[in-house]
């Protein structure tokens, strides 16, 4: 009677990519994102696409940034220890301004931690991770229809702003199936851009690199990634708001928390308490501006995370003392519950 | 209302399989459901599980806080899970492997579904679909039960005294019409198997008489 499917959401991710025109794979196994390589192993030497095992997960990320240099699109994923072995690739890529995706189905840190979902990596994926001032578009899917079309864009808004894209997951959105509609065209025809390296036979060579040592090169370079940053926090903020009008208390959550959050606000109403949700659905750019635009009616925010407090600080930031800001949150695989958060609420209220 | 089911069993059982023939159906009722399996080092031999939510309303989290129904097809499973269930769950125990003779916190509904599968579908491996047949059964005499208290009262109190004030549709409990559908999706890759899994879940579905 329907059109959707039962998928993981690991799975939908791979379609969206795939839709999308992803042409080449370059992973290294990991849970909980292990569905991801072992999917597309299939689906894309099917398709006569390419997929890579590497010999470890920095090799696949320099991978991809050799795939994307020629206009391949080009994706990697790992969980949480893996993308920090990435981070030197990724800087690479934000320097060269090479689009690409990368995507993190975050587990339990530090370390090597476990294999639980967790949201601990936010500040790796929004404040840097590698080295040098860059930013990466940072997505946050709550659902495997949201992994399926998250996934179907980020190659759009990679190659828009020539940058890198990532799509931050956790592995509860990642392992839990949700019925999913397919519901994009498949990408194809792709054109040539001036910067790809296909090869100067004929034509004047292209040079893409993030060595830039003459001088004020590099200060010029980076002025521009500024300007770009500035363009990309003007247009592409998205976010989610359910029940913020007249909400005493709003709720910040992103990715698998939003998702209870939003059954909390909907047991707070039913008690009589005036909570919302604002879900951040981009984590940078950051809906910052809505943020303060709402703390201005009074609401106060309070963070739910599945990590000891780290979105939290942006909240506070775009708040900036107009009204109070508490964090509710737990890591390392445990999980905040609807009534944990209502029972936070009620203290807040009070 | 919203169900939040657990599996749990040794690995090898097919618990996962289980929650995906039953996040198929509600899909098939065009209900709303999430499947979350557990994904630690299970093997066969060790335990493993799977968590299934049904609602007619968007689902928050895909893990059960408040479970309210279990199938349990072994006893450690039973011990484990019994303690998180809310107080009126409907749990199906295996009763081919679990002891029925004990004091439990919730009584369980027993039914012996590896003997079922062995001896009755003659396939031992189809012991979680005859196991997710007697869990539907047994939803729906919940859904029957608690469906005709609630149409007592409004008869009592109220002017509604025409008509079936208990239509299982309206309940939203899963139906063993779209738990056969749903075994046809689940095993399209594998035809062969389509026909004995119905039968599995036909049989645990019949073999439940009351709560």
């Amino acid at each position: 009677m329907s059109k959707k499917v039962l998928v993981k959401g690991n799975v939908a991710l791979c379609e969206g990519a795939i839709a999308a025109g992803l042409k080449s794979y370059f992973g290294y196994p990991i849970t909980p994102q292990n569905e991801v390589p072992a999917y597309l192993s299939r689906k894309m030497v099917e398709l006569n696409r390419v997929f890579v095992q590497a010999e470890s997960e920095i090799a696949a990320a320099n991978m991809v940034l050799g795939a994307a240099v020629t206009g391949a699109r080009a994706m990697t994923s790992s969980s949480s220890p893996g993308i920090s072995l990435k981070q030197e690739a990724i800087s690479y890529m934000a320097g060269m301004q090479i689009p690409a995706l990368i995507v993190n189905v975050q587990r339990g840190g530090p370390g090597l931690g476990n294999i639980s979902g967790s949201q601990s990596d936010y500040f790796q994926a929004v404040k840097g991770g590698g080295h040098g001032d860059y930013k990466l578009i940072v997505l946050a899917p709550n659902s495997a229809q949201e992994m399926y079309e998250m996934a179907y864009d980020a190659f759009d808004l990679a190659e828009k702003y020539r940058t890198p894209v990532m799509i931050l997951a956790d592995g509860i959105v990642g392992q839990m199936m949700e019925p999913v509609e397919f519901n994009k065209p498949e990408r194809k025809d792709f054109v040539e851009k001036d910067w790809h390296l296909t090869g100067c036979k004929g034509r004047h060579p292209r040079s893409v690199q993030s060595l830039l040592m003459k001088d004020g090169v590099l200060e010029r370079h980076n002025i521009n990634l500024q300007e770009k940053y500035k363009k990309i926090s003007g247009n592409e903020i998205q976010f989610e708001k359910f029940m913020t009008d007249s909400a005493e208390i709003i709720i910040a959550a992103y990715g698998i928390s939003s998702r209870i959050a939003k059954s909390a606000v909907k047991l707070a109403r039913k008690e009589g308490l005036k909570a919302g949700l604002l879900r951040p659905k981009t984590l940078w750019p950051f809906p910052s501006n809505e943020i303060s635009l709402l703390a201005d009616s009074g609401a106060k925010f309070l963070s739910v995370e599945l990590s000891h407090g780290q979105m939290v600080e942006d909240v506070r930031l775009a708040v900036n003392g107009k009204t109070q800001v508490e964090f509710l949150g737990k890591a390392g695989g445990a999980i905040v519950t609807e009534r944990e958060i209502v029972a936070k609420i009620k203290e807040m209220i009070k | 209302m919203q169900n939040e089911i657990i599996i749990a069993g040794f690995g090898g059982q097919g618990v996962l399989l289980a929650g995906t023939l039953l996040a198929q159906a509600a899909i098939e009722q065009g209900l709303h459901t999430t499947w979350f399996p557990s994904y630690g080092a299970e093997m066969r031999g060790g335990t493993a599980n799977s968590t299934v939510v049904v609602s007619a309303d968007e689902i928050g989290s895909p893990l059960a806080f408040n479970p309210n129904a279990l199938i349990a097809l072994n006893e450690p499973s039973l011990n484990k899970f019994m303690p998180r269930m809310v107080e009126e769950a409907i749990i199906i125990a295996n009763s081919s492997i679990i002891p029925f003779d004990k004091e439990y916190k919730i009584k369980p509904v027993f039914a012996p579904v590896t003997d079922i599968a062995d001896k009755e579908i003659k396939n031992v491996r189809t012991a979680n679909l005859v196991a997710v047949g007697s869990l539907i059964k047994a939803l729906e005499l919940y859904a029957k039960g608690s469906c005709g208290e609630e149409a007592d009262m409004r008869r009592q109190s109220a002017q509604e005294k025409e008509g079936d004030l208990c239509d299982l549709e309206d309940t939203k409990v899963l139906t063993l019409k779209s738990a056969l559908t749903a075994c046809e999706k689940v095993f399209s890759s594998k035809p062969a198997l389509i026909e004995v899994n119905k039968k599995a879940i036909q049989a645990g579905y019949d073999f439940v008489k009351y709560l």
